[in-house]
C-alpha cells in the first residue's frame, strides 16, 4: 500500500472511531443507567429546581435531539455546561489542560530516559543478575499504584526531608492571576542580590583565569586588567539583569506551560521553582510508565547489539558508550517513538491519579473534583475531550510511523 | 539422549506444564512464586475473621488511641478512627479480590464468545464489532472506568462492571487473532468438509488452542483490575465506607499525610502491590511458557 | 625459544546456554611470530570464529572464556581491564570480519569510520589529519580516495572488504585476525583481496591469523596452519609438512576433497558424516564417528597432542601416545 493511500485510509478510519467513541460516552453518561440530573441531586429536591437545571442544560429534550445537539455542539467546540455553575465546560477544560500537558511531557521524558538507560544496561548484561534485577524492577513499578508511589515520595521527600514541595504547581506569589507582570524584589532582598552578583562576577573571572592558564600563558598585567573588567561587567550585568529577571512576581503566561513561560520571560528563578514543583509528580508518573520502555529498549538493543557492525565497531576499540549510543540506539529510535504515542493513553489515565495526589491543577484533578460535585455534564465533557485527544495522538503516531518506517513506504 | 517428541494438543500442554513448572527454569519459578503470593493473600482474606487481632470495623469505640505509630500492641499502628491497621490490612483484600474475579468472569463470559463468533463468522458484523472493540481499546482505560463507575455508583458489582467493559476488547482481540490463524488451517477445513457444525468446530478445535492466550490475558486482567479498583476507590468511586478496603485506606490516609502518619498508607499499599505483583508474575511466567520467545 | 609476538596458552571458551554448556574452543595453544601468517582451518561449528573473537575478548554472551592465557608484549590480554583491552583492539590486534555487507555502520560515511577509529586511539589527531590518513589508506587498498564521502551501501562487497582491511591496518597493528574475509565474496574478488592482504602484510610487517574453512587457500597463503575440529586443535604444522605429510585423518580428508584443476579426472572424496553436536560430543576422540581408521580405543579415551616431527603436532592415537 502506498504511503498516500495509507494516510488517507488511516484518517478515514479515525472518523467512525471517534463517532463510536462519542456515542459510547453519550450512552454511558446520559442513557445508562440513570438520569444524570437526578443523580446530581442526591436527595429529593424541589421538582422546580430539577426542571430548571434540566432546562438550562438542555437535558429536557428527547434523547435523539440531545444526541444531535451533542454532536453538533462538539463541532462548534461546545462541550456542555457544568451542573455546578452552568459555565461552559470547554473553558474550564482548556484552562486546566496546559497543566496536564506539562506534566505529561515531563513524565514522558522521565519514563523514556529511565527506560532507555535501564534497557541498555539490561541488554548489555543479558541473563545476568543485573539484567534480572532490571526486569524485576520494570515489573514491580508497573504493579505499584501510582498514587501510592506518589504518596510515598511525598512522605519521604516533602514531609520528612522537606526538600521538595508536597503539591501544587507553584508558590502562591508566582501564581498567575492575569497578564500583568509587576516588577518586584529579587528573592532575599537587595543586599543578598548584590552579594550574589559579586559571587557571579568572581566565578566568571575565575573561569576566565582557568581558561587562560590552560593555554599556558603567563599572568601579565594586561590579563589582570582584563579579568577585573570581566568581573565588573559581570557584576553589573548580573545585578541589573537579575533584578529584572530573577524577581518573584506573577508569571506571564504565554503557552500555559510554566517551565516554558518562565524561560520566555527570562526568569531563571521562576524556572527553577516550576521545575521544583514538577519533580515529584513527573517522577512518579514517569517511573510507573518506564517499565514498558525498559522492556522495549532491552529487546531492541539485544538484537541490535548482536549485529555485525556493532561487534566490528567494538573490535576497532571504540568506547562502549560510543558504540551503544551512537550505533545501536539509532535502531531503537523508531519503536520508542511509536511506543511513546501508544503510551499516551496510559499517560493521561495515570495523570488523573497523579494530579489528585499532588494537587496538580490539571484536567485529571478537574475530573475528580467534578466527581465529588456530582457534576456529570462536566465529567462527560472532560471524557469526550480525553477521547478525542487520544484519537488524534494515535492518528499522528501512526502517520509518523508510516512516514518514518521505510518498509511501509514500499 | 533426547526425549521422544510427542504430539500434544494445547489443552494437555497446560496441565502437565503446571506439573513440570520447576523444569522450566525462571518462567516456572515466576508462576509458582506469583501463585504462592496470590493464594496466600486469598487465604489471609478468607481467614480474616479468625486471624485478625481486632475487629477492623469498630467505630465509635476506639480500640486504640488514634494515629499511634506501629508498636508491640498494634504492629501496623492505628488510623485516625483508632482502628487497628493490622486487622484492616488482613481483611482489606476482600473487595479487590471480589472485583477482580468478578470482572474476569464477566469478561470471559462476554469477551470470549464474542471473539469466537465474530471472528469465525466474519463479514460486516465482524467488522463492526471489531471497530467498536478497537474504539474501546484505544480509550484510556481508567478514564472509561471512571466514567462508567461515576454513573453506576458505588459497590463491588459496579466496579467490576466498569473494569470488565474496559477489558473485554483485550480478550476479544486475543481470541480473534487466534481464531483467524486457526480458521484457515487444513484440519479445520477437513472437518468442515465432512459436514461438522460450526459450533463443533469452534468448541472442539479452535477453543482449546485459544485457551493458553486467554489464560495469559486473564492474569494480566487480574492485576489491572486490582490496580484499577484501587484507583477508582482513590477517586471516590469505591465501596461503602464501612467495609475494610486497602484502597479506601490509601484514599483516606492521604489526608493524614502532612502529620507524618506513614503507617496508614504504607501497609495497605504494600499489600496491593503484592497482590498485583503476584498476578503479574504469574502472567509473565505463563506467557513465556505458553508462548515461548523465539531466539536465544 | 625465540620471542614470539603472540602466545596463546590453553585457551578454552564455553557457551553457557539454557540447554547446557558448549565447549566451542577446547584447550587451544599456539604461537605467532612477527609478520607470520597462521592459517586456522575448520568446518563451521569447529570453533574457529570463536577462537578469533576470544583473542580480543569479544566473544558474545552467553560465551565465556573459562581458561587460558593470551600473551602479547608480556601481558595476558585476558586479564586486562576493559579500558586496557580497548586500547589493544584496533591498534595492536585488529579484526577483519566475514561479511562486509553488515560490518560497516550503514549511517556513517566511510571517512567517518576512519576518523572515529583514529581519534579514539590517538585523541590529539585533528579531523583533517585523520581524513588525510584515511585517504592514503584507501589508496593503499586500491580504492579511490574520493570514496571517503560515500556511505557503505554505495560500495560493492569487494570494496567494502577493502575498507575493512584499510581500517584494520590503519594504526599499524602487530596482528590482523581475518575471519573468513573472502567467503562472502565471489571468486575473482576473493583472489584480489587475498593478494591485497599479502601486500599489506609486507608493507606494514603485520602478522596475520587467517581463519577459513578452505584448506586450499590456507595452504596457498600461510606459513603455518592448524586444523580445528569440534573445538580442538587436531593438527598443527608449517605449510610444507602439512602438504607433504598430513597426519590426522581429518586433515587427510580435507586435502582429498580439494579439487585439483590439473588432474584430468579426479574423484572427490567427501568426509562422511556431520560435525558433532557440541552439547553432547562423542566420547573419546571427537572425530571417531567419521574416521575410517577408528580403533576401539578411539572411542574410549581422548587423544592428546603429540609432536611427531619438528613443529608438527597431531592429536591422534595412530601416532602413539604421550608418555
Amino acid at each position: 500500500m502506498t504511503l498516500r493511500a495509507y494516510i488517507i485510509s488511516r484518517i478515514l478510519l479515525t472518523i467512525p472511531m471517534i463517532l463510536i467513541l462519542l456515542t459510547m460516552v453519550f450512552v454511558i453518561m446520559r442513557v445508562l443507567p440513570g438520569d444524570p440530573v437526578l443523580l446530581h441531586f442526591e436527595k429529593a429536591e424541589h421538582p422546580e429546581a430539577i426542571e430548571e437545571m434540566r432546562r438550562k442544560l438542555g437535558l429536557d429534550k428527547p434523547i435523539w435531539v440531545q444526541y444531535f445537539d451533542y454532536l453538533f455542539g462538539l463541532l462548534r467546540g461546545d462541550l456542555g455546561k457544568s451542573m455546578h455553575d452552568f459555565s461552559p465546560v470547554a473553558e474550564q477544560i482548556f484552562s486546566a489542560f496546559p497543566a496536564t500537558l506539562e506534566l505529561a511531557i515531563y513524565s514522558m521524558i522521565v519514563a523514556v530516559s529511565i527506560g532507555i538507560f535501564l534497557g541498555v544496561e539490561a541488554s548489555k548484561s543479558y541473563n545476568q543478575p543485573k539484567d534480572h534485577t532490571i526486569r524485576v524492577f520494570g515489573i514491580v513499578t508497573y504493579a505499584i499504584p501510582i498514587f501510592f508511589l506518589g504518596m510515598i515520595f511525598q512522605i519521604i521527600f516533602a514531609v520528612n526531608l522537606r526538600w521538595l514541595p508536597v503539591g501544587g504547581r507553584t508558590y502562591p506569589a508566582m501564581e498567575p492571576k492575569g497578564f500583568t507582570m509587576p516588577l518586584s524584589q529579587p528573592p532575599g532582598g537587595v543586599t543578598t542580590h548584590l552579594f550574589l552578583s559579586c559571587v557571579a562576577g568572581l566565578i566568571v573571572s575565575t573561569l576566565c583565569l582557568v581558561a587562560f592558564k590552560l593555554k599556558g600563558k603567563k599572568i601579565t598585567r594586561k590579563i589582570l586588567g582584563v579579568l577585573i573588567s570581566v568581573f565588573l561587567a559581570t557584576w553589573i550585568l548580573w545585578a541589573w539583569v537579575g533584578w529584572h529577571f530573577i524577581s518573584m512576581g506573577e508569571l506571564h503566561i504565554a503557552t500555559g506551560l510554566y517551565t516554558i513561560d518562565s524561560l520566555l520571560e527570562g526568569n531563571l528563578y521562576k524556572f527553577a521553582e516550576a521545575i521544583r514543583y514538577l519533580i515529584l509528580p513527573s517522577l512518579t508518573l514517569g517511573l510507573v510508565l518506564s517499565g514498558v520502555f525498559i522492556r522495549l529498549t532491552r529487546s531492541n538493543m539485544f538484537e541490535t547489539l548482536r549485529l555485525d557492525f556493532v561487534t566490528a565497531a567494538k573490535a576497532r576499540g571504540l568506547k562502549e558508550r560510543t558504540v551503544i549510543y551512537g550505533y545501536a540506539l539509532r535502531n531503537a529510535f523508531l519503536p520508542i517513538l511509536t511506543m511513546m504515542g501508544l503510551q499516551f493513553a496510559a499517560l493521561l489515565a495515570g495523570a488523573i491519579l497523579t494530579e489528585t495526589t499532588f494537587s496538580w491543577p490539571g484536567l485529571g484533578r478537574y475530573i475528580v473534583e467534578r466527581i465529588n460535585f456530582r457534576d456529570y455534564t462536566a465529567i462527560q465533557g472532560a471524557v469526550v475531550f480525553f477521547g478525542i485527544l487520544v484519537s488524534i495522538v494515535s492518528l499522528v503516531t501512526d502517520l509518523l510511523y508510516a512516514y518514518l518506517d521505510p518498509r511501509i513506504r514500499l | 539422549m533426547s526425549k521422544p517428541i510427542v504430539k500434544r494438543s494445547m489443552l494437555s500442554r497446560i496441565i502437565p506444564a503446571i506439573g513440570s513448572l520447576r523444569e522450566r527454569g525462571l518462567s516456572g519459578w515466576l508462576v509458582i512464586f506469583g501463585a504462592a503470593i496470590v493464594i496466600s493473600i486469598i487465604l489471609m482474606t478468607l481467614l480474616a475473621p479468625w486471624i485478625s487481632p481486632y475487629d477492623p470495623t469498630t467505630k465509635g469505640v476506639n480500640v486504640g488511641a488514634p494515629l499511634t505509630p506501629p508498636n508491640s500492641k498494634f504492629p501496623f499502628g492505628t488510623n485516625h478512627l483508632g482502628q487497628d491497621m493490622l486487622s484492616r490490612v488482613i481483611s482489606g483484600g476482600g473487595v479487590m479480590l471480589q472485583v477482580a474475579f468478578l470482572s474476569v468472569a464477566i469478561c470471559l463470559a462476554i469477551g470470549v464468545p464474542l471473539g469466537l463468533f465474530s471472528s469465525y463468522m466474519g463479514g460486516i458484523l465482524d467488522r463492526s464489532v471489531c471497530l467498536v472493540m478497537d474504539s474501546i481499546y484505544a480509550f484510556p482505560g481508567l478514564i472509561l472506568a471512571i466514567a462508567i463507575a461515576a454513573m453506576l455508583g458505588r459497590g463491588v458489582v459496579n466496579m467490576a462492571l466498569s473494569i470488565a467493559v474496559v477489558y473485554v476488547p483485550s480478550y476479544f482481540r486475543v481470541v480473534r487473532s487466534q481464531v483467524l490463524s486457526i480458521k484457515e488451517m487444513p484440519y479445520v477445513e477437513a472437518a468442515r468438509s465432512i459436514g461438522a457444525k460450526s459450533r463443533t468446530i469452534l468448541f472442539k478445535y479452535i477453543l482449546p488452542n485459544v485457551v493458553p492466550s486467554i489464560v495469559v490475558v486473564a492474569t494480566v486482567n487480574f492485576a489491572d483490575a486490582i490496580l484499577t479498583a484501587a484507583g477508582l476507590t482513590f477517586v471516590g468511586l469505591g465501596v461503602e465506607v464501612d467495609i475494610p478496603d486497602w484502597g479506601w485506606d490509601l484514599a483516606n490516609g492521604r489526608k493524614l499525610l502532612p502529620s507524618g502518619a506513614w503507617w496508614v498508607i504504607t501497609f495497605p499499599g504494600i499489600f496491593i502491590i503484592l497482590l498485583a505483583l503476584g498476578f503479574t508474575l504469574m502472567g509473565e511466567g505463563l506467557s513465556e511458557i505458553l508462548n515461548p520467545k523465539l531466539g536465544e | 625459544m625465540q620471542k614470539q609476538l603472540l602466545t596463546v596458552e590453553n585457551l578454552t571458551v564455553e557457551y553457557w546456554t539454557r540447554k547446557g554448556k558448549v565447549r566451542a574452543v577446547d584447550d587451544v595453544s599456539f604461537y605467532l611470530g612477527k609478520a607470520e601468517t597462521l592459517g586456522v582451518v575448520g568446518e563451521s561449528g569447529s570453533g574457529k570464529s570463536t577462537l578469533g573473537l576470544s583473542l580480543i575478548r569479544l566473544v558474545p554472551p552467553p560465551g565465556r572464556i573459562v581458561k587460558g592465557h593470551v600473551w602479547l608484549e608480556g601481558k595476558d590480554i585476558l586479564k586486562l581491564r576493559e579500558d586496557e583491552i580497548r586500547s589493544i583492539r584496533g591498534r595492536k590486534i585488529s579484526f577483519v570480519f566475514q561479511d562486509p555487507m553488515t560490518s560497516l555502520n550503514p549511517v556513517k560515511k566511510i571517512g567517518e569510520h576512519f576518523v572515529e577509529l583514529i581519534q579514539t586511539h590517538e585523541p590529539n589527531v585533528s579531523r583533517k589529519e585523520a581524513l588525510e590518513r584515511a585517504g592514503k589508506l584507501l589508496k593503499d587498498v586500491g580504492i579511490q580516495p574520493e570514496r571517503i564521502d560515500d556511505y557503505p551501501h554505495q560500495l560493492s562487497g569487494g570494496m567494502r572488504q577493502r575498507v575493512m582491511i584499510a581500517l584494520a591496518i590503519a594504526l599499524n597493528p602487530y596482528v590482523v585476525v581475518a575471519d573468513e574475509p573472502t567467503t562472502a565474496l565471489d571468486v575473482i574478488v576473493q583472489a584480489k583481496i587475498l593478494d591485497l592482504l599479502k601486500a599489506v602484510q609486507s608493507i606494514y610487517n603485520t602478522a596475520l591469523i587467517f581463519i577459513t574453512h578452505d584448506l586450499s587457500i590456507a595452504i596457498e597463503r600461510c606459513d603455518k596452519i592448524f586444523v580445528m575440529y569440534a573445538g580442538q586443535m587436531v593438527e598443527h604444522s608449517n605449510v610444507r609438512d602439512m602438504c607433504k605429510n598430513p597426519q590426522h585423518p581429518y586433515t587427510q580428508g580435507l586435502l582429498k576433497s580439494i579439487p585439483n584443476i590439473e588432474l584430468a579426472e579426479q574423484k572427490l572424496e567427501a568426509i562422511p558424516g556431520f560435525p558433532p553436536d557440541l552439547l553432547n560430543p562423542p566420547s573419546g576422540c571427537r572425530f571417531w564417528p567419521r574416521c575410517s581408521y577408528a580403533m576401539e580405543r578411539c572411542r574410549k579415551a581422548e587423544p592428546q597432542l603429540i609432536e611427531t616431527e619438528k613443529d608438527h603436532l597431531v592429536r591422534c592415537f595412530l601416532y602413539g601416545e604421550m608418555v
